[in-house]
């Protein structure tokens, strides 16, 4: 598992892309990875199970047990996983770079709020504004 | 009586950040209502429905100040109808609600609080709580709001994007997902669908529903910006010109840390944020003033009047 750090260029919008496929693959992986980090930092072994044919979907179920904020993120788990179709499975289409970028950023996007929560993780009920606020009372 | 009958008098709860930051949601929601006839009643003294801060210490707290609210609209007010356009306040007296119909606990806090503070106890059940998307659709609808339009949206290309709290979590919405003409949780398109009645394009946009960092915006201000840059981005990547918003903190948050984007990272995104109700009063024929465009952060007056609106 590559760390938070090396995955954050894998997301950088691609420019000329030979093979379509493989960089949507590529995306794709390092999608799971950013959900590995998250259930890793939790205490569980992220699953090898699918989900409607996904690991990322298996694992945003695993990743979102008990903390209901990371639901926020299962639209763009689900996003990802159609763009990625869209990008493999529509292979011909004259916009696939268009797509590429689109799955980039969707991916990117996840990236971002799991590195966000994994900053400031377990901080609420719904929202992760108000735990270092509350600690920082309680060691007073 | 029909929904359409119901809610078209409604208690309105505008909530605190519609007298800040949201005043033009406020303006323009309150315009928009005019213009089509409906009443907004406001709730009379209302408080704070406990928005996060509450919620994240004491999440009963939070139930026993959204319960408040409701009990004003329906024992004080007999209205049976609550209308919130904030989506925070939606949430959370949609999550009241939930509470106090399957949390025995819940009910026993908010029924001693309520005995103390001197009003009658909110009973699940009493009223409806319904968002401005609900108040407009239902009651108008795209048929409705294609007869009514004077200024066409046509040739704007609209992102729409509702935020996370609107559908979240699914269960404290239990009219959603019903099937054709109600809101789906996971593809929300109410906004979609007013828009599109009146002109505009709405273009594919994946990060309808992703978070937009708002909740951690003073403690990590940098991991907003950069979530909000990525979802200016993706709007425009989509093809958009403008992202229309239901939701103050979202508004907010994609006004400032588009402002900061340019200032901390360098990255200009040229998309102009307005609000669906600021949209579809434009659609009506109300000036731009009138539904608070100038009230925003930023300006898109010169942008809307190249397009004919405002």
């Amino acid at each position: 598992m590559r760390s938070l750090a090396e995955l954050e260029s894998v997301f950088e919008i691609p420019q000329a892309v030979p093979d379509a496929g493989a960089r949507g693959a590529d995306l794709l992986r390092a999608s799971e990875e950013v959900l590995e980090h998250w259930i890793t930092a939790r205490g569980e072994i992220p699953t090898g199970d699918e989900r409607e044919g996904f690991r990322l979907l298996a694992l945003h179920r695993q990743g979102t047990k008990g903390d209901p904020s990371f639901n926020a993120c299962r639209e763009t788990c689900r996003e990802i996983v159609y763009h990625y179709n869209l990008v493999t499975m529509r292979g011909e289409y004259s916009d696939i770079t268009d797509r590429l970028c689109m799955l980039a950023m969707i991916s990117k996007h996840l990236y971002l709020f799991v590195s966000g929560k994994m900053q400031v993780a377990e901080l609420g009920e719904f929202c992760c504004s108000a735990k270092p606020i509350r600690s920082a009372d309680a060691a007073l | 009586m029909t929904t359409k009958e119901k809610y078209q008098k409604v208690a309105y709860y505008p909530g605190c950040a519609l007298e800040g930051s949201g005043h033009s949601y406020n303006r323009s929601t309150k315009a928009v209502g005019k213009a089509l006839g409906l009443d907004l009643v406001e709730v009379k003294n209302w408080n704070c429905c406990g928005a996060m801060e509450v919620k994240n210490i004491d999440p009963k707290i939070q139930t026993y100040l959204s319960s408040r609210v409701m009990s004003t609209a329906a024992n004080e007010m007999d209205m049976d109808v609550v209308m919130a356009p904030c989506n925070g306040c939606y949430h959370n007296l949609k999550k009241a609600e939930y509470d106090l119909k399957n949390d025995t606990e819940s009910a026993e806090v908010v029924d001693r609080l309520s005995k103390k503070a001197g009003h009658k106890t909110y009973e699940s059940g009493q009223v409806e709580t319904i968002h401005a998307l609900d108040w407009i659709k239902d009651t108008i609808g795209e048929e409705g709001l294609k007869s009514r339009v004077k200024n066409s949206l046509s040739g704007l290309k609209i992102a729409n994007y509702y935020g996370c709290m609107y559908t979240r979590p699914r269960h404290i919405f239990p009219e959603k997902d019903q099937g054709p003409g109600s809101e789906s949780t996971s593809k929300p398109h109410f906004m979609d669908d007013l828009l599109a009645a009146a002109g505009a394009e709405n273009v594919d946009f994946p990060l309808k529903t992703a978070c937009c960092g708002g909740a951690h915006t003073l403690s990590d201000s940098d991991m907003s910006t950069k979530l909000v840059l990525n979802i200016l981005q993706t709007a425009k990547m989509a093809g958009a010109d403008v992202i229309a918003t239901e939701c103050p903190t979202c508004h907010s948050g994609l006004e400032m840390h588009q402002i900061r984007a340019e200032k901390t990272l360098g990255e200009k995104v040229d998309i102009k944020i307005l609000y669906f109700t600021q949209l579809l009063g434009m659609a009506l024929g109300l000036k731009a003033k009138k539904v608070g465009v100038h009230e925003n952060i930023s300006d898109s007056i010169k942008f809307l009047k190249a397009k004919g609106l405002g």
